[in-house]
């Protein structure tokens, strides 16, 4: 299996990256961590006609965490995230969910942003975007525009990044102290592609109560899925039964497809049972985090 | 068509290398056809069985899944590198020969650099650990009970090594 051969450039410039871009225009292709990129062009499923190498780009590899932003360029590897003490304490969802992508190896090289560009449902950090409303910065060279959560996708392995532009950049603002977190998933082996995997956010009051709670589901979908189940979970029921009526009507929410991997009543049942672990987790992670703040 | 080439540099286990490639040579296929080092194995070819595992500056990554010309000037440690400075074999090379953690031997160099990698970082894992450390690389004679054995032994072999 070897890739068709293709043009390559390796700009050493942000500007250089965008005239490049905006030269090979629909034939052109980023090239950053690679690594889900180069099994499709080994595999032939893809052959772009340029690939526009942007790992010269010191800009592009900045990790910056402020007071209000968790900011990642776009050749910061996962690995480089994940152990980020900064950006884990800002928003304690992205090592959440990085623990759960590919392998240490891969992660060595494969880059945080490139994933989220990449689309694939079955990616983690898609449906970490999706919940937390993330900000990914696309440039072109007309201009720079940036797009929201679930808006950035449009289906598999589809986003609304245009040809001649590239995700710069993607922002995630720092999580309030009474927001938990969790990401939970099933795969066959760790690391592997998820059946099913649930990422939960929930806000609590000062006595500890639900105050809303939202959740994204990834695997189970052409894009990641967010649904709003504060309502749900503000009843005046037990903890663990008003996590179980959420978990029910997450999993009748979703119509995930059959393969040969599970199938699709396999994977609604572990999205219920993923939900009310998901749930636990953030509402616990909310608590000791509450308690870390005061 | 005539493919354009691309002149490439490299540090392969200390050894500055060099050579005439198309954008599209894999990083394993340069190490093995270009630079005639047949010790990193090629098995799957698309990230997901291990064999082609290197230290890029340091750190494991898929040769198979980086192509040469983007890792110019760039430090490559190969299982041929991985051996000590008197020829002998490695710490981790040593405990897959003492634990019989290799049977037809072919996953074995993603092995030796992937458990060398890791023991770099976590010099005393627990079992759990080291299961979990070698869990992005397939062995298909199944001998996993023995390669969680050698990075046991490896750990032991290293720490040993840095108190004498």
């Amino acid at each position: 299996m070897k890739p068709a051969p293709f043009d390559y450039v390796r700009p050493n410039s942000r500007s250089g990256v965008l005239a490049a871009l905006a030269e090979a225009g629909e034939d052109g292709k980023v090239l950053a961590g690679g690594q889900s990129l180069i099994p499709l062009l080994s595999m032939r499923l893809a052959s772009p006609k340029v690939l526009v190498d942007i790992n010269n780009v010191p800009e592009f590899s900045e990790l910056r965490v402020t007071s209000t932003h968790v900011e990642i360029g776009a050749t910061v590897r996962h690995e480089e995230l994940f152990n980020s003490a900064h950006a884990k304490d800002a928003v304690p969802l992205l090592a959440q969910a990085l623990s759960y992508v590919a392998h240490p190896v891969i992660r060595n090289r494969g880059t945080s942003v490139g994933s989220i560009a990449h689309a694939d449902p079955s990616g983690e950090l898609t449906a970490v975007l999706a919940l937390l409303e993330g900000v990914v910065t696309i440039e072109g060279r007309k201009g720079v525009r940036q797009v929201s959560g679930v808006d950035f996708f449009v289906g598999p392995l589809e986003s609304v990044i245009n040809a001649g532009e590239i995700a710069t950049r993607v922002s995630f603002a720092r999580l309030p102290s009474n927001m938990g977190t969790s990401c939970v998933e099933v795969a066959r082996r760790h690391g592997d592609y998820a059946l099913a995997g649930v990422c939960s956010a929930l806000v609590l009051t000062e006595e500890n109560q639900v105050d809303r709670a939202r959740i994204s589901l990834f695997s189970v979908g052409p894009t990641p899925i967010v649904l709003d189940v504060s309502e749900i979970l503000a009843g005046p029921h037990s903890l663990d039964e008003k996590w179980r009526e959420a978990a029910r009507f997450i999993s009748s929410s979703v119509e995930p497809e059959s393969d040969i991997h599970a199938s699709a009543s396999y994977r609604k049942n572990l999205v219920e049972v993923l939900t009310v672990m998901g749930l636990k987790n953030a509402y616990e992670n909310a608590l000791s985090r509450m308690k870390e703040d005061k | 068509m005539t493919e354009v080439v691309f002149d490439v540099h490299m540090t392969v286990n200390g050894i500055p290398r060099s050579g005439n490639v198309p954008a599209r040579r894999l990083l394993s296929d340069f190490l093995r056809h270009d630079l005639q080092l047949t010790g990193t194995h090629v098995g799957c070819e698309h990230g997901v069985c291990g064999a082609c595992t290197i230290l890029l500056n340091g750190k494991a990554v898929r040769s198979c899944l980086l192509f040469a010309v983007t890792v110019e000037g760039q430090e490559i440690l190969t299982v041929e590198g991985l051996v000590n400075a008197d020829g002998s074999l490695g710490p981790v090379q040593q405990a897959f020969h003492e634990c019989h953690g290799l049977q037809c031997g072919f996953c074995t160099p993603g092995f030796i650099t992937t458990i060398s990698a890791y023991l770099d970082e976590h010099p005393n894992p627990t079992i759990e650990e080291a299961r979990e450390a070698i869990s992005g690389n397939l062995c298909r004679c199944t001998g996993y009970q023995n390669i969680i054995k050698s990075v046991m032994k490896a750990a032991e072999i290293r720490n040993q090594v840095a108190i004498t």
